[in-house]
């Protein structure tokens, strides 16, 4: 159900989806408008990392159907973060960022396009070095790196930037949105931290048992701050919200 | 009982080597610890022993009979590699170990690559091989011998089964500790099955399978010594037997010795491999 009429990225129809008993998702439908980002909050277990890796297509349905866009289709199409950078330890980090274009370029290609990526997200010259000499915030860049090489229509984050401290946080909600302003791609992000969802995203959903429980429009203007009123305020109100679900 | 050299690779003692803020104690610590980085303080002792010992036989503290100077043991080197005889003898006992080991290693390898990747062939194999595991090889001499003589199969054969295990048992070790993670991402990213096993899975399993690799180095030469001296027609053990016969105990003594240079080679030969390719663990960076 796009509200304004422009090409949806993804559809979620009545998807269904159980782990044995458990009912994780029940008839979830949901849709986002291509260009958009989402954020998806709820407390632990209310299905929103189940809702990521069906739409990664990591994960089938019980029921229902996701469709995406054309472009959004095929191998590269929709790309996943993780909590964890997941990089190869004994791969350089040029060689890390060339594993998301597996089978879609050549070597030379892929070094070259790995260098000018890695400068966009300041780790320019850093490529023959070894993962494990980053920080836990620049390893995260990596995996960015990494997941945005493939020029994905979909970038599904699943709680990125969950491990990083406050600071590195902070540079790191500036990085994507950048980025996400810049490629255009569609991006749906699964976070425990409201005000992140508030800074970055044109809409948040709030699930609950499976189901959205509160679906928000964020109009304010960017970049937004925190701190900033409205921010707080907007912030304030979902997790009321939130806390009202416990009640 | 094997050749694993007892030198620190742990990060921790790689940190207490680092150089540190210094008082007079921590300076001499410093200094003994970058002596020991060039790797010579440690010849400092044996070499002591070794002119002490050859002053002892000198001064008719120890006698020839029992145990030769190392002055007499080095003139029987001497006298062996003018002949040449020492040089067959190492070579016919290199040639045994090299092939046993291949034999042995391949097999231990591809075993505990399949068994590590396929359930169905562990749940299959398994069992068996670690009921089998527990049988002393060496205590299947007098088999062998009935099987296959006394001649170089018998001796290939025990190498092989020695090595065997240990380098399957680290190699599914190894295979089965990679990070479920990492195969996940690399199947996300699109790798292909053999893509996936040579990126991630090997690479991942690389420092299992090297503990595995220099346990095994340590029982080839054990089993070696071991087989050559019950049945042989050359080779290293041979010549120690043979020597015996003579009464020769410094050609005995001399062969004992190059059986320890020999494992010593051997294992720092697969440190250095080691070092080469685990160059991107955190254990071994910087260690050139």
């Amino acid at each position: 159900m796009p509200l304004d009429g422009s090409p949806a990225a993804f559809t979620f129809e009545r998807v269904e989806r159980r782990f044995g008993e458990k009912q994780v998702l029940r008839g979830l439908d949901l849709s986002l408008e291509d260009g958009r980002f989402l954020a998806i909050i709820g407390r632990s277990g209310c299905g929103k990392s189940t809702l990521l890796r069906l739409l990664a297509g990591l994960d089938a349905p019980d029921g229902g159907r996701i469709t995406r866009s054309a472009a959004a289709t095929g191998p590269a199409g929709t790309r996943i973060m993780f909590q964890e950078p997941r990089l190869l330890p004994w791969a350089s980090i040029a060689g890390n960022v060339e594993v998301g274009l597996t089978g879609l370029a050549d070597r030379a290609e892929a070094r070259r396009r790995a260098h000018d990526i890695l400068a966009g997200v300041g780790l320019e010259g850093r490529g023959a070095e070894w993962p494990a000499v980053l920080s836990g915030g620049q390893r995260q860049r990596v995996a960015l790196a990494r997941a945005l090489i493939g020029a994905p229509r979909i970038l599904a984050l699943d709680e990125p930037l969950g491990a990083l401290d406050a600071l590195t946080r902070i540079g790191m909600q500036r990085l994507l949105e950048r980025v996400w302003a810049e490629k255009g791609f569609t991006a749906v992000l699964v976070t425990h931290d409201v005000a992140e969802a508030v800074i970055l995203a044109d809409r948040v959903i709030l699930l609950d048992e499976g189901r959205i429980a509160r679906d928000i429009a964020v109009d304010l203007p960017r970049p937004r701050h925190h701190g900033s009123p409205e921010v707080a305020a907007l912030e304030q109100q979902i997790l009321q919200d939130l806390l009202h679900g416990d009640a | 009982m094997s050749f694993i050299s007892t030198e620190p690779l742990s990060p921790e003692a790689r940190r207490a080597r680092r150089p540190g803020p210094g008082t007079r104690g921590r300076t001499l610590a410093r200094l003994a610890g970058r002596l020991a980085g060039r790797g010579w303080i440690g010849w400092l002792l044996p070499v002591a022993l070794l002119l002490l010992w050859e002053l002892l036989s000198a001064t008719g503290g120890i006698r020839a009979n029992v145990l030769p100077a190392p002055s007499a043991i080095l003139a029987a080197f001497w006298r062996l590699l003018l002949s040449g005889d020492l040089a067959g003898h190492v070579a016919a006992s290199t040639q045994r170990a090299l092939l046993g080991f291949a034999i042995g290693g391949a097999i231990g390898f591809s075993l505990g690559l399949v068994n590590g990747l396929s359930r169905l062939a562990r749940d299959v194999t398994d069992t068996t091989l670690q009921m089998v595991r527990n049988v002393p090889h060496l205590a299947l001499i007098p088999l062998v011998i009935l099987w296959f003589g006394i001649g170089e199969e018998a001796k290939i054969f025990l190498v092989a089964l020695g090595v065997f295990f240990p380098i399957y048992v680290n190699t599914l070790l190894g295979v089965q500790g990679v990070d479920p993670q990492l195969v996940e991402m690399g199947r996300i990213y699109g790798m292909r099955r053999a893509t996936l096993y040579r990126r991630v899975v090997l690479p991942g399993a690389l420092p299992a399978i090297f503990t595995g690799l220099r346990y095994a180095l340590g029982i080839m030469w054990l089993t070696l010594i071991v087989a050559e001296t019950i049945s042989a027609s050359e080779g290293l053990g041979y010549m120690a037997m043979q020597a015996r016969e003579f009464l020769q105990i410094d050609v005995v003594v001399l062969s004992i010795l190059i059986y320890a240079l020999l494992g010593k080679l051997a294992d720092s030969l697969a440190r250095l491999l080691e070092r080469r390719t685990l160059q991107w663990h955190p254990s071994f960076r910087g260690k050139d």
